[in-house]
């Protein structure tokens, strides 16, 4: 695992991409439309990235983060991220952003519609659930007594554990959930959700959500 | 990332004061009536004034712990009865706003105040003005980005020919009140989005950079960002300011034993809606530590991170959001002069 893809760049997308870069990955980052949009802000904020079309970004990357406004996902064509492992960091959060209608199926979590409309995609929710700042702040090396936890959840156990290696890479400890379904821990709401808690009180937290 | 952006121009020291409007308590904890809280205000103001503070600024909100919807009428009121001190929005959200009314509003208020008022336009993370006004949240994007453009063509002066998708078009519409002397400053308030950056340029809006949470170092890039983005589109520098929440009383005990309850029951009451973790004690410590983003302390604390975060940031004004829902008139009023006495003063020194 070498190069990472971002998809988005609003306020969370770029922070990722840093991380992924100081990790040591090589990073290719799109947003909503041509690079030039986005090449001065890349070059500053995230030297070292490529500003990228979706499409040259996704090109050979191990893993995508999709960190899109979720209003904005329904014009996400399904072929680009055809046949890779996606982060969903995405969060259905009517309060804040308004409703969309296609993740009004409460019966489902937003990650398993989106799953639903990336059939070809293997998705892992993950990295939705901590503030874009946090995310910067509070990461660790490994080993750290003050490393904080990230959930990763998804239905397939060898994209989550592809995703976990990236997490922990990037400076953070890993709390797996085995289904997209159980992803609904991580969504807002929860008590995990924009928390920073290390590994054993965001076990504790969820174990007192489930219950 | 902390090198400071090197080719940062020299803008003047500006020092602002910035308030939502917080509803204060009486001696018995009690909160005071909108009406009352609103007159305190003013008073607040006034004071900030005498006390040679450069700028008051209030930001729209529309709930009923910051019930100051109409910002505006309380600047006129407070120009009203002072000077010397810029008044202004922090910030107005423009994204449910008209543009066409704001720019008449802060017109008007420069006038009233000859020519010291100034808006600083912004979605706020406040989002209660959306559904009020019947905007959809998930039309953000192209609301804020559309008004943007309009109050742009609007501070310019002359008439506006404009077309969008989010208000009636305009065609060579004369705009009124017509402002004395040109444009008043016009800022850009910015959360964590590097393209509001880029946007603010491209416009040749000031930045303020809204810091609430987390450590303020990693606004740097966004400040190098800005003044490139500025080169970019062939503008010349225009200033940088940071907008964070903070309270100075005597000592440092006293500062965080006032704010420490109040600020956990208002971060409490919206961390649903914003994403933010309830505070623990040891969360609020960072923050108010050199690392974090809260002012919370005696003069000198508040003055020493203050100096030390203008410079890192490459800007040249600094607006303490102050108050917080539940402290006392006395209490906030007591933070206002200590700010106005000791801190600025003492900022200025450091920097000098």
């Amino acid at each position: 695992m070498k190069r990472i893809a971002v998809i988005g760049a609003g306020h969370v997308g770029p922070v990722i991409a840093r991380l992924a870069l100081d990790a040591g990955f090589e990073v290719g980052i799109a947003g909503s439309g041509s690079p030039e949009k986005i090449a001065l802000m890349t070059e500053i904020v995230i030297p070292g990235a490529d500003a990228r079309w979706a499409a040259g970004a996704v090109e050979g990357a191990d893993i995508v983060v999709l960190a899109i406004p979720l209003h904005n996902f329904a014009y996400l064509d399904p072929a680009l991220v055809a046949g890779k492992l996606v982060i969903d960091a995405m969060n259905y959060w009517p309060a804040t952003d308004g409703v969309e209608e296609i993740f009004e199926d409460r019966q489902a979590t937003s990650s398993e519609i989106v799953q639903r409309r990336l059939p070809q995609s293997t998705i892992v929710k993950s990295l939705n659930h901590i503030g874009y700042q946090d995310l910067e702040d509070a990461r660790r090396p490994a080993g750290s007594p003050e490393r904080r936890a990230i959930g990763v959840a998804g239905d397939n156990s060898d994209a989550v554990e592809v995703v976990e290696d990236f997490i922990d890479r990037i400076g953070f400890d890993t709390v797996r959930l085995d289904s997209l379904t159980a992803g609904r821990l991580l969504e807002p709401g929860s008590p995990v959700f924009g928390s920073l808690f290390s590994r054993t009180e965001f076990e504790q937290a969820l174990r007192v959500k489930a219950a | 990332m902390s090198t400071p952006p090197g080719d940062a121009v020299k803008f003047p020291l500006i020092f602002g004061l910035d308030t939502f409007g917080d509803v204060t308590h009486d001696a018995d904890d009690r909160p005071l009536s909108h009406a009352q809280t609103i007159r305190n205000l003013v008073d607040e103001g006034v004071l900030a004034d005498q006390l040679g503070i450069d700028f008051f600024g209030i930001g729209e909100h529309h709930t009923d712990d910051w019930p100051l919807s109409a910002a505006d009428v309380v600047l006129a009121a407070i120009a009203a009865r002072t000077n010397r001190i810029h008044v202004g929005s922090a910030v107005t959200v423009l994204s449910s706003d008209d543009p066409v009314r704001v720019f008449q509003r802060y017109s008007t208020l420069n006038a009233i105040s000859n020519g010291r008022a100034e808006v600083i336009l912004g979605r706020g993370s406040s989002i209660d003005s959306f559904p009020l006004f019947g905007y959809d949240l998930a039309d953000y994007e192209e609301l804020f980005e559309e008004k943007t453009n309009l109050f742009a063509e609007l501070l310019k002066g002359g008439p506006v020919t404009w077309e969008g998708n989010t208000r009636a078009a305009l065609h060579n519409q004369d705009v009124v009140p017509h402002t004395e002397f040109g444009p008043f400053p016009a800022w850009i308030g910015v959360g964590g989005s590097p393209q509001s950056v880029v946007r603010a340029a491209h416009y040749g809006f000031s930045l303020m950079l809204a810091i609430i949470g987390g450590s303020p170092a990693r606004f740097a890039p966004f400040s190098r960002l800005f003044l490139q983005a500025l080169k970019s589109f062939g503008r010349a520098p225009l200033p940088i300011g940071v907008h964070s929440p903070g309270h100075v009383a005597d000592t440092d005990e006293q500062a965080r034993e006032e704010f420490w309850p109040r600020y956990l029951q208002v971060i409490t009451h919206v961390a649903e809606t914003r994403g933010f973790a309830i505070p623990t004690k040891e969360s609020f410590m960072y923050e108010v530590g050199p690392r974090g983003a809260l002012y919370v302390g005696s003069p000198e604390t508040v003055a020493q991170k203050i100096a030390a975060y203008l410079p890192a940031l490459g800007a040249n004004r600094f607006d303490l959001k102050y108050g917080m829902g539940g402290l006392s008139h006395d209490v906030v009023m007591k933070n206002i002069e200590l700010y106005g006495t000791q801190v600025i003063p003492r900022v200025r020194e450091l920097l000098a």
